[in-house]
Formats: structure tokens, C-alpha cells, sequence
């Protein structure tokens, strides 16, 4: 079975409340949303983020939009106004849930995205590099 | 509020309008582009809607309060009411923000001093107050609320110091009683953030305070919208997100809203981003815990009943939202100071870019604590490599070819932070592997220290708060804010 990270075939946007960091993920299509939802458990997301949450991942399931959320308790560092963090309102958590390696049909493989093609920022900077 | 008068149709005998009503997303946070003010009032929005506060800012303005009695609150809801007064005026649009943070009338003021500057007088503006109940929390608690902690269930006797300030997340009666009064401008403190969106539209369309599923309904359209640009390509993760439309040109939402509550998100043609089913479903879930239960002081939504249905051309219907009758309680945040927090920032170059940042990150501590400077917490971030990730980053295979090292600290006190960060500047001189990136970023190693203060939710029974909700409403004249009528 192929193997590929989540950010190949899911959206995903992630915030705080609190202490508490929701990360969501939104599959591509009806049949990747089938394959999240047995793969993505919440024991597999508490396991990828480790040490990182404090507490019970919960997952709900949203199949109105083919989602999936999960909620991270004691993520955040104490929360926005008290978190030594930089990223103190949990917006790159679900950058890190993606990052998540999944086994998928081939069916699904064959949906990966396309790589980002940012040339019109180049355009803008005169380049890719530093400079 | 008595009984019957909860009960009662809101409007007040003023019937639904029948039409269908414009609203506009003119802010989604404090410091937000007050661009879209104008763009929203040219596509015709009824109402401009604007979210002001973050739960991060009420510390922020407690200390600004107390510095001038006549701030406290959002002060740059000014560069949002200058392009939108005069058709305010002209009664083409009305505004309704939470920019009033912990002194709704002390913003009414400015206001008006503002419709002074553009020769307009005449403008009904409206407050609501009540939300701030820091000075009752001993009373509250005679009154039997625990104020326990809502999430630990911690008791407030372990409330560790003084509440730094206590704010009720208000629902929407108060705005609709002040539009119901004539009011053209709103501003509240704490309500919740969908408020601002439902009010106008109960008051418009004369839902009831019991019709679930209409107010869930004003709830997501008022979630998705409070973001501003986040439900129109911001912040956005599909699978195409490189090519949202000129993404230099915030875009800021408008929803149309029939009596009915069927509803059509879209943004002006003048304003860039997009709109689509993927970038409303990304925002649907945006800071949302369980999306069928989602606690609003009107009504509990259950997110996962809607459609979503894509129109193309930036236009999303959303129909068929579920909703359960209202809890008892608001939920309330109390702020309790933590400390001050500072941090250092060092640049690393190869070779052994994290061996290097890892020895400057313990030199820069042993010397902290060699000097007996007292720090509450301690946090190391490697950028380039995990300070974001963390734990979700694999071991790297390879040498990173350069770093950027945070090393960020609580102290007790403001004194303490500054002589923390002070005890990195000897190492200019005499950081190991001589040479290192160091030397250029340390001329702007960090923020200044910066006051820190932690949450407490709690949720406090609604018959404890609603007798101190009042509405006041006042004209502009000469530049001031009269007093016109004030309820109850």
C-alpha cells in the first residue's frame, strides 16, 4: 500500500481556545474522507503529537463537509496571553497534523496534490533565494 | 428582564422587513485592514459587522484603563468608522462592533468626535454594558455562583491572585433592543463573536428568541463571517491554495440573508480571495471544540447539519441549519496576571548550526542562573528546525545548514525580564565557535518583555448578569454623545 502525508490529500486549519488548540482536517473527496476516518484516529493523533498536548485528543466527525476535528488539550503553552510559545494561537498545529504519514488504496495515491508552483511571488521578490 | 418579556417577539412589533439583508465582515481582529469598510458599503451591505477584541486583548486593555479612564477601549476603531460615517449618516448602513471593549462609552465618545471632524450630526449611537463584572464578582458569588474554573473544575478559592478583569460574553438582546431603540452604531463590549451577526439579523427579521433553528443559522453565518478574510481564501490550506486571487487584497466576506435563513456568502467583486465550498468548510471549524454542540448564550448549534452548496463565481448557499434551545449560563473569561515574558533570538550559521544553538541556549541559562536571577519558566525553539513542529517533526537526517535559536522566559517582574535578556549580550564577544550568526541578530535580539496573564473560564448563571445589561443610546451633537434613553 503507498504511503503518503496527509497534507497530500487534505485541507487542514487550526486555532485555540484557551489552553486548548482544535486542529481540523478536510479530505479532498468522499472517498479520501472514508479513508480518514478510519486511518486519522484520535489515538494515532495523540501518539503524533506526543508530548506536545497534555490531556485526551477527542475527535468529532463532521461528514456535512467531510471533515475531521480533533481538540488538544494544554497545548498552547497556558494560552495566548500567557504562553512563552511562539506560535501562541495553535495556527501551525494542524501544519503539524498533516505531516502525519498515512497507508492509502492506490485509488487515493493517484489523487495526490500538486506541489505549490509560488512563481508569481518570485516574480514579485526577483528570485527564490535570500537576498 | 421579567419572564414575559423574554419571551416576547424581540422586534418589538417590528415586523420581519420581508427583504432580504446585506451583512459585511468589516474586521476579524484587532489590527485588521480597515479596508473593506468602503468596498462593503459600495456592494450594497445593510449592515457592517466588526470583531474587535481577542481574548488576548482584554489584558491589554485593562492596562490601559487604568492608566486613562476614558480608554480601554479598541482604539483603532477609528480607521473603521471614518470611511463608514457618512453613510452611516445617510442611513445607507449600520455598524455593530464589540470595539468597546471595557468602556463602551468612552468609544460612543470618540465616535462622535469623529462625526464632528466630517461635519455629521445627528447619528444615533448605542452601548451595551454589562458584560464587565470585575467589581461583582463578590456579590456574584453571594448570589451562588461558584465561578469555578470551566474546563479543570477547579474551585475559585485556588484562583491564583487578583482577577485582573472579568468579562461576561453577552448575547444578543442588548443589540437588538439598541437597534430595536434606532440605534445606527453599537458598540458592546464582550458579546460573542457570532452575536454581532445574529443580532441584526433577529432584529430585521423578527426571528424569535425560541426559533432554534433561525438562530443557529445567525450563529454560523456569524462564526464564518467574524474571521473576515479567513472564510474568503485567508488563511486557507486546499489543494490549490498558491492561487487564490490577488491574496494582497484582503477580502472581506458579505452574506445575504432571507427571513427565512437561507443564506448566500460571497465578498465584493473590488476585494481579492475567494469564495468557495472548500474555503467556508475551512472556517466552519475554525476554533470550534465539538462542532454539534456549539455553545452560543442564544442558542447550541449543531454544525454538522447545514449544506454547503457552491455557486461558483464567490458564491456559497448555506441552508438547513440545526439548533437546540439555549444553555443557562454565559461563559465568562477572568484574567490573572502571570508574570512578565522575554525572549532572545539568535541566528546560527553552518557548520553545526544546533550544536551551536544548543550550547548558546545553556551558556545563556547557566549564566541566568549564575547571576541568580529568578525565571518561573523556560522555552527553547529551534526555527529551521522544530519550533514549530515539535514533536510531530521527524529526527533530522541531515545537518541543518543554519538556525534560528528562541530562547523565551517568564519572570516575576518587568526588572527581572530585562536583566534576563541583558544576560545575553556578553556573549557577542565570547559565544563558543566564534563566528556564528549571532553577532548581526543580537543588535535585535527579541521583543521587549511583556506583561503575561492566564485565563479562567467559567460560565455564570444568566439571571445573575441580564439585570445589569443596560443599553444606552445617544445622539451626536457638536461633537458629543447625549444621552438620550437608557434601558432598562
Amino acid at each position: 500500500m503507498p504511503r503518503l502525508s496527509l497534507h497530500e490529500i487534505c485541507g487542514y486549519r487550526s486555532g485555540d481556545k484557551g489552553d486548548t488548540a482544535n486542529a481540523a482536517l478536510f479530505a479532498d473527496d468522499a472517498e479520501i474522507y472514508d479513508v480518514i476516518l478510519r486511518e486519522v484516529t484520535a489515538e494515532r493523533v495523540q501518539a503524533h503529537f506526543g508530548d506536545m498536548i497534555d490531556g485526551e485528543v477527542i475527535r468529532y466527525e463532521v461528514p456535512n463537509v467531510l471533515a475531521l476535528n480533533f481538540t488538544l488539550p494544554n497545548a498552547l503553552g497556558g494560552g495566548a496571553s500567557d504562553s512563552l510559545r511562539s506560535d501562541i494561537l495553535g495556527k501551525t498545529i494542524g501544519g503539524s497534523l498533516v505531516r502525519m504519514e498515512i497507508d492509502v488504496p492506490d485509488s487515493v495515491a493517484a489523487k495526490r496534490r500538486a506541489p505549490p508552483d509560488v512563481s508569481w511571488a518570485d516574480e514579485i521578490l526577483g528570485g527564490r533565494r535570500s537576498q | 428582564m421579567d419572564e414575559s418579556s423574554r419571551d416576547r417577539i424581540p422586534t418589538g412589533g417590528h415586523p420581519s422587513s420581508g427583504r432580504t439583508i446585506r451583512i459585511g465582515a468589516g474586521q476579524g481582529t484587532a489590527g485588521d485592514s480597515p479596508e473593506g469598510v468602503a468596498k462593503l458599503i459600495d456592494a450594497g451591505c445593510d449592515y457592517l459587522c466588526f470583531e474587535s477584541l481577542a481574548e488576548l486583548v482584554m489584558a491589554r486593555l485593562t492596562e490601559q484603563k487604568a492608566a486613562d479612564p476614558e480608554m480601554g477601549y479598541a482604539a483603532d476603531v477609528a480607521q473603521y468608522l471614518r470611511p463608514a460615517l457618512r453613510a452611516v449618516a445617510e442611513g445607507r448602513v449600520k455598524m455593530i462592533t464589540n470595539a468597546g471593549g471595557l468602556n463602551p462609552a468612552g468609544a460612543a465618545r470618540m465616535a462622535a468626535r469623529i462625526a464632528a471632524e466630517q461635519g455629521l450630526c445627528g447619528l444615533r449611537i448605542a452601548t451595551v454594558s454589562g458584560d464587565d463584572v470585575s467589581s461583582r464578582l463578590g456579590t456574584l458569588r453571594g448570589q451562588g455562583a461558584d465561578l469555578a474554573h470551566a474546563e479543570t473544575g477547579a474551585a475559585f478559592s485556588d484562583f491564583p491572585g487578583e482577577p485582573l478583569f472579568a468579562s461576561t460574553y453577552l448575547g444578543a438582546r442588548p443589540v437588538v433592543d439598541a437597534l430595536d431603540a434606532g440605534a445606527q452604531i453599537v458598540f458592546t463590549g464582550r458579546i460573542t463573536d457570532a452575536t454581532l451577526f445574529l443580532a441584526p439579523l433577529i432584529y430585521e427579521h423578527g426571528w424569535r428568541f425560541d426559533d432554534w433553528d433561525r438562530l443557529a443559522t445567525g450563529v454560523l453565518l456569524g462564526h464564518l463571517m467574524e474571521c473576515s478574510g479567513q472564510v474568503a481564501g485567508g488563511n486557507y490550506a486546499g489543494p490549490d491554495w498558491w492561487q487564490t486571487p490577488e491574496p494582497w487584497n484582503v477580502p472581506f466576506p458579505m452574506v445575504d440573508v432571507a427571513p427565512d435563513g437561507t443564506a448566500i456568502l460571497s465578498k465584493p467583486a473590488s476585494c481579492g480571495g475567494r469564495v468557495s465550498f472548500d474555503t467556508v468548510r475551512h472556517q466552519l471549524l475554525y476554533e470550534v471544540q465539538d462542532p454539534s454542540r456549539y455553545l452560543n448564550p442564544d442558542v447550541v448549534s449543531d454544525f454538522t447539519s447545514p449544506t454547503f452548496e457552491d455557486l461558483g463565481e464567490d458564491r456559497v448557499r448555506i441552508r438547513g441549519v440545526r439548533g437546540f434551545p439555549a444553555p443557562a449560563t454565559y461563559k465568562a473569561l477572568l484574567g490573572v496576571e502571570t508574570g512578565w515574558a522575554g525572549e532572545i533570538r539568535v541566528g546560527l550559521s553552518f557548520p553545526h548550526a544546533w550544536e551551536k544553538a544548543r550550547t548558546v541556549a545553556a551558556i545563556f541559562r547557566k549564566r541566568v542562573e549564575d547571576a541568580g536571577l529568578d525565571v518561573l519558566e523556560w522555552r527553547v525553539e529551534y526555527f529551521g528546525l522544530d519550533a514549530l513542529g515539535g514533536a510531530t517533526v521527524p529526527e533530522p537526517s541531515s545537518e541543518p545548514g543554519e538556525l534560528l535559536l528562541r530562547v523565551a522566559f517568564r519572570c516575576r517582574d518587568e526588572a527581572t525580564a530585562l536583566a534576563v535578556r541583558g544576560a545575553l549580550t556578553p556573549l557577542y564577544l565570547s559565544a563558543p565557535a566564534a563566528g556564528v550568526g549571532v553577532i548581526h541578530s543580537l543588535t535585535g535580539a527579541g521583543r521587549s518583555p511583556s506583561r503575561q496573564s492566564a485565563l479562567w473560564p467559567t460560565l455564570i448563571e444568566k439571571t445573575l448578569v441580564d439585570p445589569h445589561v443596560r443599553v444606552t443610546l445617544g445622539e451626536v451633537e457638536d461633537g458629543k454623545w447625549h444621552i438620550a434613553e437608557e434601558k432598562p
